[in-house]
């Protein structure tokens, strides 16, 4: 077979959207578990400079080990590396009593949801002529509510399957409180379909790109980077972002926004809202039974759960891959590669915003979180939607 | 008799715990930001910073043996230590000084004298109940071995962490 003939079968529709998408998903999940990886390490070393310590500071490259005088810290970076090497050596212990199957399951079913929430989220704008998302639904918002309703199973199955009080207390508490989040989070969500006119998440972010973030009140229009030598242009692009439809508009989008963080929080079990681990009450809740690479898939998916909770917001609220002048991937790929790092830039920036609240805020008491979310939430998220009809309509008429 | 508390009246403002929110996140931020030029840390790094200058003279570290200003050793073997350490960490085997010995009159001195380091638990009654001041718990408090032979400190490495203790010592008197 000559290299023509393979190129023109990989480049046959079909078969070049199987082998890009492949390589976007293996790209993706060793990104995000690497990011994941980092979150950790960044979770330990922003909560030791909150708290006026140092944080891990000694794991770097262990020179000692190679016949060295003296090991080189790097500031602790070597952790990222050994957390992970520790909990794959320890001892997967089973203690008797348990169901072994759902025991097995649990895991697997809490780290699943937040990995196929990631098929969803756009996170750059084209490469090559690729699309860097891995599937465009047209139903992706949809899509992120349902698979992350998913996650409750695993926490809820562990707590039952540990046969143990502690885990027990955490599962139930754990599905109470999605419960009652899940609902606002959700009705957070519909202004933004009434203003964006779509469910697909990609075109959220087009109408952003066009419009300006839905955080953003003002926005220049068709503003760009050869606007800068005339200022006439300028101006007028300046100006013409102006208009009180959309200063109206920003005061629901801000409520959504403001829920629709608070339900993240909840739903991916971050302080203040993570009553089902409390490990001061419940030692650790629903993985107290669990060790090894069983806990460290808990854990993996506690915070791959933040990343992709943290990717919705992004994509959603803060038009995504995109930058204000910044062009999109068909302007040449060194664009494209600036559009996935404001992504991530983006998504980092919510992320270390979790970590920076998880060490302000102490956890709400059980009451006071399933008050904040049937009587606050839920009323303020259905009011909202309203506000935003009654908005539409006179503005548009 | 039932004592009623009565809760303050909360503002809409502190219901909605929005304020107190973004309080609180300016003192983390304060913290953290300050934190990060490495100002305000207050651990210490313990093998290359140590908190030994600052030491209390009160400290309680390993307990030693001491020698008076002449380098002659005070103990004299009465096992008063032995028989009142709790975990019975101490053991002492005396030893009579011979007829001819210039210091015949002290009549006894250790001829071995071994402190079980895994077994001391620094508590000081050693100290407390030495009738000649010759047993003191000092500042070490790193003791460290590789197994449970090498934290038996035995007499020679119990003078040399001891050192030496000035004071008044009645036996090496040859009036009394």
């Amino acid at each position: 077979m000559d290299t023509a003939l393979i190129l023109h079968f990989l480049t046959t529709p079909l078969v070049f959207l199987i082998w890009t998408t492949f390589l976007k998903t293996f790209i993706l999940l060793n990104v995000v578990l690497g990011v994941v990886s980092v979150t950790v390490f960044a979770e330990r070393k922003v909560s030791a400079f909150i708290q006026d310590r140092t944080g891990p500071n000694r794991v770097g490259i262990p020179m000692t080990l190679l016949g060295g005088k003296k090991d080189i810290p790097l500031w602790g970076l070597g952790q990222m590396i050994a957390d992970p090497v520790k909990l794959l050596t320890k001892e997967n212990f089973v203690p008797a009593g348990v169901n072994k199957f759902f025991f097995w399951l649990a895991p697997k079913l809490v780290l699943l949801p937040p990995l196929l929430v990631l098929a969803v989220l756009p996170f750059g704008s084209s490469l090559f002529g690729v699309e860097m998302t891995i599937a465009n639904v047209n139903v992706g918002v949809l899509f992120i509510f349902a698979v992350t309703s998913l996650s409750v199973y695993g926490i809820t199955i562990a707590g039952w399957a540990s046969n143990s009080k502690f885990p027990f207390i955490g599962g139930i508490r754990s599905s109470s409180q999605m419960i009652s989040y899940e609902l606002s989070l959700g009705l957070s969500i519909i202004p933004i379909f009434m203003v964006c006119g779509t469910f697909n998440i990609n075109e959220i972010v087009d109408w952003q790109i066009k419009n300006g973030w839905l955080v953003a009140p003002y926005w220049p229009h068709g503003f760009s980077l050869d606007q800068l030598l005339h200022p006439k242009d300028l101006i007028h692009s300046l100006t013409a972002g102006v208009s009180l439809e959309r200063f109206l508009l920003w005061i629901p989008m801000m409520v959504s926004f403001v829920i629709f963080l608070v339900s993240i929080f909840a739903e991916t079990n971050r302080l203040p809202f993570d009553l089902p681990e409390a490990e001061q009450e419940l030692v650790g809740g629903y993985h107290t039974e669990y060790s090894s690479m069983n806990f460290a898939s808990f854990f993996l998916g506690e915070y791959a759960a933040m990343f992709a909770g943290s990717g919705a917001i992004v994509s959603i609220f803060l038009g995504g891959w995109s930058l204000p002048i910044i062009p999109d991937g068909s302007h040449g790929w060194v664009w494209g590669l600036v559009n996935i790092g404001a992504w991530f830039a983006k998504v980092s920036v919510i992320l270390l915003f979790m970590i920076w609240i998880r060490w302000t805020l102490p956890r709400f008491r059980y009451d006071q979180l399933m008050k904040l979310g049937w009587l606050g939430f839920f009323p303020i998220a259905l009011f909202n939607i309203f506000l935003t009809a009654i908005i539409l309509a006179v503005v548009h008429h | 008799m039932a004592i009623v508390v009565n809760r303050p009246k909360l503002t809409l403002a502190e219901k909605c715990y929005l304020p107190s929110l973004f309080a609180g996140l300016a003192i983390t931020w304060k913290h953290l930001k300050r934190a990060l030029f490495n100002k305000g840390i207050v651990t210490m790094q313990y093998p290359e910073e140590k908190w030994d200058a600052n030491m209390p003279d009160w400290y309680r570290g390993a307990p030693t043996l001491v020698v008076d200003e002449n380098g002659r050793e005070k103990c004299v073997s009465c096992q008063l230590c032995e028989f009142i350490c709790p975990p019975r960490a101490i053991t002492i085997k005396p030893m009579e000084i011979p007829e001819n010995d210039a210091w015949r009159k002290v009549e006894k001195r250790p001829e071995e004298f071994d402190i079980d380091m895994a077994r001391c638990i620094y508590c000081g009654l050693c100290e407390e109940v030495c009738p000649e001041e010759a047993i003191f718990l000092r500042k070490d408090y790193s003791i460290t071995g590789l197994n449970r032979a090498e934290l038996v400190h035995d007499k020679k490495t119990l003078y040399k962490l001891g050192g030496v203790m000035k004071g008044l010592t009645f036996k090496w008197n040859e009036l009394k």
